[in-house]
C-alpha cells in the first residue's frame, strides 16, 4: 500500500475549482489515493472515484482550509505539502504528476473556503474544535425566550442584552490575542476572579464587536486598579460611576464618536464599551443597585459613559499625551463621573475672558462654597478651543490661567457665610484652590458648532488612571 | 439553546425561587380562584383557616382557567399581596 495520499478541497461555486476539475480527474486516474472533498455540491466534480461530501465543513475546518482549491500531500499520515489556488508547477510538485492541465492557464487564484465565511468559522470552532470556554452552561428552555432568560437571571442593566452563546463568545475572543483563561483582575464588590473569557461574555451581552474587546479589557483592568477604587465608587451614595475616555488611533479604527453628540447616544463603540464595563461590575463583581451600589440617585451615565477625545484636528496635545503617552498609543483613561453640567459662553472673544467665564461656572461644582474638590473633567468644545488656538495659547497656558481664576477667597466660603451652613473651616489661608492640587482634566470633544463646553463632576475617593490598550 | 454564564457562578445554575416568608404574620394573602370547578370551595376553606389566625386575605378571580391572568389582575395581586394561594386543579 502506498505511504502517501493526496487530498483536494473544492467548491463548485469557485471558477478556479471548475477550471481545474479536469486536472483532478487526471490526477485521480494516475493516483488512486486522491480524495476530493467538496464544500457545496456533493456531486462536484464528476468523474472522481473518491468524492467526499464536506458540506458540513468538518474536514475543511480540521484541515485548516482557507482557500479553494487546496491540494494537500500526506506522507505516513502527516501533511508534507499544500498548494492553494491553481499554479501548474506547484500542483505538479505536490501531486508528483506532470504534465498537469496542459491546456489550462499557468495559474489562477482560488476563492475563499466556505469554512472561513463570516460567522461560519466560530460555529465550526464550537462544533468541531476543542472547546476553550470554561464558563458554566445555562440551558434555556425550549419555550423560553433567551433575551427574557437574560433578564430573569439578572444579567441585564435594564436594557435587553445579546444572549451570550458559545459562537458569539468565540467570535468576541477573536478580537484579542490574550488567552481566555488569563486573569484580568479581581472585581469588587464581591472580589471575584475575572478572566478574559468572562469579560468577553459581558462584552457580548453589551453588544460589543470583537474589535472593541481590547478597549473593554483595558478599561476593566484600569477600573480594577487600587487607585481608581471601583469598590468605593460603586458603594458611594454619590452620583458617580466609571467614565471611559479613549485616545489614540484605535478610536478611528473602531469608529468611536468624538464629535457631534460625543457624550450622547447613537455610536455603537461608545455605547457598548462603557456598558460592558458596567456589566462586568454587575455580573462578575456582583455590584447591583440596592445591594452594594448605594447611589442615592445615580446618573444616566451608569448605563454607559464612554467617548473618544477629538484629537485629530486639535491644536492641543491630548489628555493621553499630557499623561506621557505617545500620540500613536491607544489608551483608556478612567474617571469617576457624576454627570454632565453645561457651561455656556457665547460672548467671550478673548481667551482670558473665556477663562474667567469657565472659572465662574466651575466654581459651582458640587457646591459654590466647596474647595479642594476632586478634580473634574472639563470637556472643551472645538469652538471654545479655537478661541485659544487663534490667540496662540497652549494648553498649559490655558490651564494655568484657569487655575489662577479658580483660587477662591476663604472668607466667602466659611461655614455660615451667606446664611449657608455648608462651607469650609480653614482660616489659615486667604485663598484656597477650588480643585484639589489645582488639578483639572481637560478633554476636547464635540461637534463643530456650539459655544458650549461641559463640566463632568468627579467623586473624591477615586483617582483618574490611564492605561495603554494592547491587542 | 445554551448560554454561557456571565457571572462569577456563585449562585446555583438552576434559577432560584423567591425566598419564602418565615411567617405569615403581618402579610397580606391573596387567594386566587382560577375559575376552575370547585376551586372556590377549596379557597373558602383556606380563607376560614386564615381568618381564624387574624390574617388579612384578599380574594381574586381569573376570568377563565384556560388563559393566563390578565395583566391588570397580575399587577393588582402583585401590588396588593405578599403571598398568593391558588387552586390549580379540580
Amino acid at each position: 500500500m502506498s505511504t502517501h495520499s493526496l487530498i483536494a478541497v473544492v467548491k463548485q461555486d469557485c471558477p478556479t475549482c471548475t477550471l481545474i476539475a479536469p486536472v483532478l480527474r487526471q490526477i485521480g486516474k494516475r493516483d488512486e489515493s486522491l480524495a476530493v472533498y467538496t464544500q457545496d455540491n456533493p456531486d462536484f466534480p464528476t468523474g472522481i472515484a473518491n468524492l467526499i461530501d464536506d458540506t458540513g465543513l468538518e474536514h475543511s475546518y480540521r484541515l485548516n482550509i482557507e482557500t479553494v482549491p487546496t491540494l494537500l500531500r500526506f506522507e505516513k499520515g502527516r501533511e508534507v505539502a499544500r498548494t492553494v489556488g491553481w499554479h501548474r508547477g506547484d500542483w505538479e510538485t505536490v501531486s508528483g504528476i506532470s504534465p498537469l492541465g496542459a491546456d489550462l492557464p499557468e495559474s489562477r487564484p482560488g476563492c475563499g473556503s466556505k469554512s472561513i465565511e463570516p460567522g461560519i468559522a466560530e460555529k465550526l470552532a464550537v462544533q468541531f474544535g476543542e472547546t476553550v470556554l470554561a464558563a458554566r452552561r445555562i440551558e434555556v428552555g425550549s419555550l423560553e425566550d433567551e433575551i427574557e432568560t437574560c433578564f430573569a437571571r439578572g444579567w441585564s442593566d435594564g436594557l435587553p442584552v445579546v444572549p451570550p452563546t458559545e459562537e458569539r463568545i468565540m467570535h468576541m475572543l477573536s478580537g484579542t490575542t490574550r488567552a481566555p483563561d488569563e486573569l484580568v483582575g479581581i472585581v469588587p464588590p464581591n472580589y471575584n476572579k475575572c478572566t478574559v473569557e468572562k469579560v468577553a461574555i459581558n462584552a457580548v451581552l453589551a453588544g460589543c464587536k470583537p474589535e472593541y474587546l481590547p478597549v473593554v479589557l483595558a478599561a476593566v483592568e484600569t477600573a480594577l486598579t487600587e487607585a481608581f477604587c471601583m469598590h468605593g465608587l460603586l458603594a458611594t451614595t454619590f452620583f458617580a460611576g466609571p467614565m471611559i475616555v479613549v485616545n489614540g488611533p484605535i478610536t478611528r479604527e473602531i469608529g468611536m464618536n468624538a464629535r457631534v453628540n460625543a457624550l450622547g447616544q447613537g455610536n455603537r463603540a461608545n455605547a457598548t464599551i462603557g456598558r460592558a464595563l458596567q456589566l462586568v461590575i454587575r455580573n462578575i463583581g456582583g455590584g447591583v443597585p440596592g445591594g452594594i451600589d448605594r447611589a442615592m440617585l445615580g446618573n444616566p451615565g451608569k448605563y454607559t459613559f464612554c467617548f473618544a477625545e477629538r484629537e485629530d484636528d486639535s491644536p492641543w496635545e491630548s489628555l493621553a499625551v499630557e499623561r506621557g503617552y505617545s500620540p500613536d498609543a491607544s489608551t483608556v483613561s478612567l474617571f469617576a463621573a457624576s454627570g454632565v453640567t453645561p457651561i455656556m459662553d457665547q460672548a467671550s472673544r478673548d481667551p482670558d475672558a473665556l477663562c474667567r467665564s469657565f472659572a465662574a461656572c466651575l466654581k459651582a461644582d458640587g457646591h459654590p462654597k466647596h474647595a479642594n474638590s476632586p478634580p473634574p473633567v472639563l470637556v472643551i468644545s472645538p469652538e471654545h478651543t479655537r478661541r485659544y488656538a487663534d490667540a496662540g495659547w497652549s494648553k498649559t497656558q490655558f490651564r494655568d490661567t484657569l487655575n489662577q481664576y479658580l483660587q477662591l477667597p476663604v472668607a466667602e466660603l466659611l461655614e455660615g457665610v451667606g446664611g449657608i451652613p455648608e462651607g469650609i473651616r480653614t482660616k489659615d489661608k486667604k485663598t484656597i484652590p477650588k480643585f484639589r492640587n489645582n488639578t483639572l482634566h481637560i478633554v476636547r470633544a464635540g461637534g463643530d458648532a456650539g459655544l458650549f463646553s461641559a463640566l463632568i463632576s468627579s467623586w473624591g475617593g477615586s483617582q483618574s488612571i490611564t492605561k495603554e490598550i494592547t491587542p | 439553546m445554551k448560554l454561557l454564564d456571565p457571572t462569577s457562578e456563585q449562585k446555583p445554575a438552576q434559577r432560584e425561587r423567591v425566598t419564602r416568608p418565615q411567617s405569615l404574620d403581618g402579610l397580606t394573602i391573596g387567594l386566587l380562584d382560577i375559575s376552575k370547578s370547585r376551586g372556590d370551595v377549596f379557597l373558602d376553606r383556606i380563607e376560614t383557616h386564615l381568618a381564624q389566625r387574624n390574617l388579612k386575605v384578599n380574594r381574586y378571580i381569573k376570568p377563565t382557567f384556560t388563559r393566563p391572568a390578565p395583566i391588570e389582575l397580575q399587577q393588582q395581586i402583585a401590588t396588593e399581596c405578599d403571598v398568593v394561594v391558588e387552586g390549580l386543579a379540580d
